[in-house]
């Protein structure tokens, strides 16, 4: 939907079939299916309602995230703070819908998260500092500030005030889990960002070529800024969702949670070069690594191992996708 | 004199462009030999094959009597064959000697031997250099002799100068001369390449000449004056490639430059530009011609200089200010700075003016923006599958033409374009010529950087001529030759030996530090 359908030229010599070309854009796609198929042989549990409704809900966080993450790889930067930010959002919104209630809570965590976004968006745009660095710091920082906000305790609420917030975390629409509902909006509004609007496609030229866009009189820092922010809050709006789902505030939630986010991007084909990537594969690199968590656990592969599983499978999610420079030469 | 190092009839060409056609070139023992000829004419192109960095697809060489090929640099390196790069090879942040020894460092460094040979090397030179400083604080001329000094830490027979005077002071160039003096009484070969006529005059024995990749002819400067030379330097080959608009009227001034700085690369240009004129911006390449279109631009940000569009001041601290002011920019690079190759000739159509494509909640107006682009593609005799293609499916010269859409789209007041016709097939370039005449025609002013000066003077209303980041001259039509765009070029200006020299330690016996 949001990929610009490129015609091909009729003089450019092509196979009828490219299979390095098919990989690259249905790479995703078919990794995923793979994986759902040998997992359904693997457990009979696997395709029930129930589990499959865990996978989602369980996802909806990670998706959230990415989606900020996405925007971020788009511009060809890295964010490594969502993690932090997402405790920070934990932490925040159960203080906060604890004094002011749920929606102005949750307004408060996702200001909160959007403006770490902001102080990091503003040192990697307009300082032009890396990213990389810029972000690591923002990770050990924000952490710290939730530990110091919850004085590194869990974060109880008042059963009244925290009673919207839980039944939204562990409630139902239709069947489906509402933090899933939330995070489908998130992805829809993204696309339609993303596809349909004048910052969707100057941050996808930016990651292009961000100098032809520079030279082409558009203010690059803001849009690069602009990147961040919205990665911070929906991180933050993730801690929301951890809140909900336990009823706790919680400072020490999300360690690592950064590469889970970025996995997922990944397997969604984008480029950490900037310029590629879209919301339907990254939808499916956040299912893929919802799925390999999940049959590792229904088949009983030890924690320790699951680790070493993961990294492996993104390994060769990896070969599959890039492996259109092997099938050209 | 024997000869030292032999080519004949060497032959390259780079995906179907001939850069070398059968070029003859020989040296001798205790000769400095000047290569002279264009921009592009091949100079760097030979040497390149004389140091084994690119193989030639026929030809032979000969060195000291013995028939060889040159398999990698490496190969001529150890024969003996040195060349110096105008970009010079060094690691920043190791330290002279260091640099110096770069090929034969020892597994486990022995400091004081090391800078003790440094040294050495550098006395034979008449040099004197702290050997243990980083290589990267060293001002340019003093890496340049680290460079040489490098190549003379071996033995070496034949060292190549790829114009290395072109960013050395007249004063730091003098001592370059002295040094080569040393070098070719001890009898090592000498290939200098430099635009700078006065010195190559002064110091070379013989002078061979190149154009389009072939040889003109071998001569001395005793048996030829710098106006014989630079007339074997031009060709002949005029072409009625240049539609003239039927009528042209010039109006007021549009742009006017006033006094425009940023370190040695733009030292004081004034211009001004008419509404309907097509002034060229001649010059050799590195003469500050692109860095003065970035500062107008507003791409660089500049020491000093004020611009005036339409009589009135402007702050213009970047692309943005530019183009909201109205001036557009066709970069010399097209495939970084010019087009956004992946995306499709409609993004890249539209991207300098969204406004009139978007609605007031930011949305894309897809039909507009399509029915735009695909109007305008028609207007551009754009060949292409669609405004979908992605502009890396289109060949350079339509290419070139989207990034002209761009800037027809955006309607500025003031179009400047840096090398519009580079990498563009002959048909196209007429095409492009053809556009911008039109938009000149439509009232804009243009202002056009070329290295090719058939292209100024068949576009050009007047043609200004840089050298050395100033404004050397203007050639009106009535004056219109390459002899005389090569004269203001490639002449030397008083105001150069004026320009702060850089502080390279002489063969006073002072250290540096």
């Amino acid at each position: 939907m949001t990929q610009s359908t490129t015609v091909a030229p009729v003089a450019a010599p092509r196979r009828s079939f490219d299979a390095g070309e098919f990989f690259r854009r249905y790479g995703t796609v078919c990794i995923f299916l793979v994986l759902v198929l040998g997992a359904s042989f693997e457990s009979n549990a696997f395709l029930s309602d129930r589990n499959i409704m865990n996978v989602l809900r369980q996802i909806s966080g990670t998706g959230i995230m990415a989606v900020g993450m996405l925007f971020v790889i788009l511009t060809g930067g890295i964010d490594l703070s969502v993690g932090s930010i997402l405790a920070l959002g934990s932490v925040v919104s159960a203080i906060a819908i604890d004094a002011h209630g749920t929606g102005a809570g949750v307004g408060i965590s996702v200001g909160a998260g959007a403006l770490c976004g902001l102080v990091t968006g503003v040192l990697v745009a307009y300082a032009g500092l890396p990213p990389f660095v810029i972000t690591l710091a923002a990770m050990t920082a924000v952490r710290g500030f939730a530990l110091i906000v919850s004085d590194g305790q869990p974060i109880m609420m008042d059963d009244d005030a925290s009673t919207v917030i839980t039944n939204f975390g562990s409630g139902f629409f239709l069947g489906i889990p509402d933090p899933v509902w939330l995070m489908a909006l998130v992805f829809v509004v993204a696309g339609v960002v993303l596809g349909f609007t004048k910052f969707g496609r100057l941050v996808k030229a930016i990651g292009s070529n961000r100098e032809a866009v520079r030279l082409s009189g558009i203010a690059v820092p803001r849009y690069v800024m602009a990147v961040y922010v919205i990665s911070g809050a929906l991180a933050a709006l993730a801690g929301v969702i951890t809140t909900s789902r336990t009823g706790v505030g919680s400072g020490v939630v999300g360690v690592g949670a950064e590469l889970n986010v970025i996995a997922a991007v990944v397997i969604g084909g984008a480029s950490l070069m900037g310029g590629k990537g879209g919301v339907i594969n990254t939808l499916l690199g956040a299912l893929v690594m919802g799925v390999i968590a999940n049959i590792m656990n229904l088949v009983g592969v030890p924690g320790y191992n699951q680790q070493v599983c993961m990294g492996a499978i993104i390994v060769i999610a990896m070969l599959l996708q890039h492996g259109s420079r092997w099938f050209k030469r | 004199m024997s000869d030292l190092l032999t080519l004949t009839g060497i032959t390259k060409s780079f995906g179907g462009v001939k850069a070398l056609k059968g070029v003859d070139f020989s040296l001798a023992r205790g000769e400095v030999h000047a290569l002279l000829g264009e921009n592009g004419a091949g100079k760097s192109t030979l040497m390149r094959v004389v140091g084994g960095e690119i193989q030639p697809e026929a030809g032979s060489i000969t060195f000291e009597g013995r028939s060889l090929t040159l398999t990698d640099p490496k190969a001529a390196a150890d024969l003996g064959i040195a060349v110096i790069h105008q970009e010079l090879a060094l690691a920043p942040d190791l330290s002279v000697a260091e640099n110096i020894f770069m090929r034969e460092l020892p597994a486990a460094i022995a400091w004081g031997k090391l800078n003790r040979r440094a040294r050495a090397v550098l006395d034979r030179m008449g040099f004197e250099l702290d050997v243990r400083r980083r290589v990267g604080d060293l001002a340019v001329a003093q890496q340049q002799v680290v460079e040489i000094a490098k190549a003379l830490s071996r033995d070496v027979k034949v060292i190549v100068f790829d114009e290395p005077t072109a960013v050395l002071s007249s004063r730091d160039a003098q001592r370059l001369h002295d040094i080569i003096a040393v070098l070719r009484a001890s009898g090592v070969g000498i290939v200098y390449i430099s635009h700078r006529l006065e010195e190559v005059f002064k110091i070379a024995d013989r002078m061979t000449v190149m154009k389009d990749g072939a040889l003109v002819g071998v001569t001395s400067p005793q048996t030829s004056t710098i106006d014989d030379v630079i007339r074997m330097m031009v060709g002949r080959n005029l072409s009625a490639m240049f539609p003239k608009a039927a009528h042209r009227s010039i109006g007021a001034e549009v742009l006017n430059v006033e006094n425009l700085r940023r370190g040695m690369k733009v030292r004081g240009v004034s211009l001004s530009v008419r509404a309907g004129e097509i002034v060229g911006l001649g010059g050799l390449v590195g003469s500050g011609r692109t860095e003065t279109a970035r500062l107008i631009f507003g791409a660089d940000a500049k020491e000093a200089g004020e611009i005036r569009l339409h009589g009135k001041a402007v702050t213009i601290k970047s692309p943005l200010d530019a183009v909201l002011a109205g001036i557009g920019l066709v970069p010399e690079d097209r495939k970084h700075h010019g087009a956004i190759l992946d995306m499709s000739i409609r993004i890249n159509t539209t991207m300098a003016r969204l406004k009139p494509v978007v609605n007031a909640m930011g949305f894309i107006r897809r039909h507009k923006e399509r029915d735009t682009v695909t109007a305008l593609g028609q207007q551009l005799r754009l060949k292409s599958a669609g405004p979908e293609a992605p502009v890396s499916s289109l060949s350079g010269g339509n290419q070139q033409k989207v990034v002209l859409a761009k800037w027809f789209h955006a309607g500025g007041d003031v179009i400047i374009l840096d090398e519009p016709t580079r990498g563009v097939d002959v048909g196209a370039k007429t095409e492009i010529y053809g556009l911008i005449e039109e938009l000149a025609a439509a009232g804009r002013a243009i202002l056009v950087i070329s290295s090719e000066h058939q292209e100024l003077f068949g576009l050009c209303d007047r043609v200004l001529v840089m050298a050395e980041g100033e404004l050397r001259g203007t050639l009106l039509p009535d004056d219109y030759s390459e002899e005389k765009l090569l004269a203001l070029a490639m002449t030397q200006s008083v105001a150069a030996d004026h320009a702060a020299p850089l502080d390279l330690p002489a063969h006073t016996h002072q250290p540096v530090n």
